[in-house]
């Protein structure tokens, strides 16, 4: 019972999120854009958490779904109970990391997102090459859009050298933990 | 009123001609928004993805330095970095005791106040109303109007136009003599910051978008976000190769469309920018 206890009220302190609101119409999922590719639809999701088994929860955390959510915030706009989903979303993704058990199919999307915090955390900015490179070198996919490039840089859309704000030491210091 | 401008990362880089297009309509208009000077990124998907403190710091020092650049309100066309910035200054409006630790670590103001405006927010309140006097040409096509996510959603913080079947950027073309179709697709997914890590996902998505708009005989897709707009735009080749058919639709920037029906050259404009070419416009 203490565990019961334990798991929702854990996400509720720490998202403001009460999982037990959702009574399942289905409604996040009928919408989400991105269900078809997801193992899980937000409101199974939803009820695995519901469950407060330590199980359960493991599986959310080892599911493409949390990775694969995009944000889009549609769930939430249909939501009857106004269950903020993709801050829930947040939380599982934070807890993925913290736990090492991201989903092995999604670990290009996590790649994705660290090339580009890594850029904003030296520069300031994004510095679009710099992310590029870094995807890259983490996910050995050396190939991939090596057709578009060429095709930014004569439209302007692909500066080379990197902008440095004058404010990036406060910058990187947002990044420590 | 001083009216700050935050570009943000995709208006820097690349999407120069939203940008570009933005700040020729304002000129045009006789309106100049400032620079935020020294502006940094606002963590975009990537930080509130990762790390929920950096996605609130990373807006916040934004805020902060246009409160202490003396602007009261900025224009913020990214739709991303425009919802990132409001649903920051949404959230530590509702936590003082974050608000306050977060201005004691930036050194500068953060009162809440600010006012963030979209980029049809900008434009209904310093353009629309003399647009009819300007225009040189008539935007005389049928337009399908897409808002996208992150415009119109979460309603609750963002309190702009309607979650579903959004009017205000409809308003706005049929202002210009464009006639928007009706259609389903003005706010699903395009897919976003996937456009690397999952392309086949965004191929699908924006795909889907492309293929409804064609056969409503849309002759363009109007847009206000430059993911979206590189998305439909830059991964043609992708969404093509997933619809199984050769589309043409050309996606172009709010700023664009207005821009050349009030007269502005194409290349102020930055068209030519455009993956897929805008040439009947």
């Amino acid at each position: 019972m203490s565990e019961k206890k334990e798991l929702t009220s854990e996400i509720r302190a720490a998202t403001g999120v009460n999982v037990n609101r959702c009574y399942q119409c289905g409604k996040c999922s009928a919408g989400c854009a991105l269900n078809e590719s997801m193992d899980y639809p937000p409101s199974v999701v939803m009820r695995m958490l519901q469950t407060n088994s330590a199980e359960s929860f493991d599986k959310t955390l080892r599911s493409q779904s949390i990775w694969l959510c995009a944000s889009c915030q549609c769930c939430i706009a249909r939501c009857p109970m106004q269950i903020d989903i993709p801050r829930l979303m947040d939380y599982l993704r934070a807890r993925a990391l913290e736990k090492k058990t991201v989903n092995r199919n999604s670990k290009k999307i996590v790649a994705f997102h660290r090339a580009f915090l890594d850029s904003v955390k030296y520069t300031g900015r994004l510095y679009e090459v710099g992310l590029v490179v870094g995807y890259k070198a983490r996910t050995l996919s050396l190939l991939q859009d090596l057709s578009v490039a060429p095709r930014m840089l004569m439209k302007g859309k692909l500066p080379l050298i990197p902008e440095r704000v004058k404010g990036r030491k406060l910058v990187k210091k947002f990044f420590q933990p | 009123m001083k009216t700050g401008f935050y570009p943000g990362c995709s208006l820097n880089g690349t999407s120069p001609e939203y940008a570009q297009s933005t700040l020729a309509l304002s000129k045009a208009f006789g309106i100049t928004p400032v620079e935020i000077s020294d502006w940094s990124c606002c963590g975009a998907t990537a930080a509130h993805n990762l790390n929920h403190e950096l996605a609130v710091a990373l807006p916040a020092r934004v805020l902060a330095l246009a409160e202490q650049q003396g602007f009261s309100q900025i224009l913020v066309p990214c739709a991303a970095c425009y919802n990132r910035l409001s649903v920051t200054q949404h959230a530590l409006n509702g936590s003082e005791e974050q608000r306050n630790a977060l201005a004691k670590t930036l050194q500068m103001p953060l009162s809440g106040k600010l006012r963030i405006l979209n980029v049809m927010q900008f434009i209904e309140e310093f353009i629309a109303e003399k647009i009819a006097e300007k225009i040189v040409t008539p935007f005389a096509h049928k337009v399908a109007c897409y808002y996208g996510c992150l415009l119109v959603r979460p309603h609750s913080v963002l309190q702009f136009d309607r979650p579903e079947d959004p009017q205000s950027m409809d308003a706005l073309m049929a202002k210009i003599g464009a006639t928007p179709i009706s259609w389903g697709y003005k706010t699903e997914c395009c897919g976003a910051g996937f456009s690397i890590s999952r392309t086949d996902v965004v191929a699908k998505l924006s795909g889907k978008i492309v293929k409804d708009a064609t056969e409503r005989g849309a002759e363009a897709i109007i847009v206000a976000c430059p993911m979206c707009q590189s998305n439909l735009d830059m991964r043609r080749p992708h969404i093509d190769s997933y619809l199984k058919m050769k589309t043409s639709i050309p996606v172009i920037y709010i700023t664009q469309a207005i821009g050349l029906a009030v007269g502005i050259s194409r290349k102020e404009l930055g068209l030519e920018k455009l993956f897929v070419p805008a040439k009947n416009f």
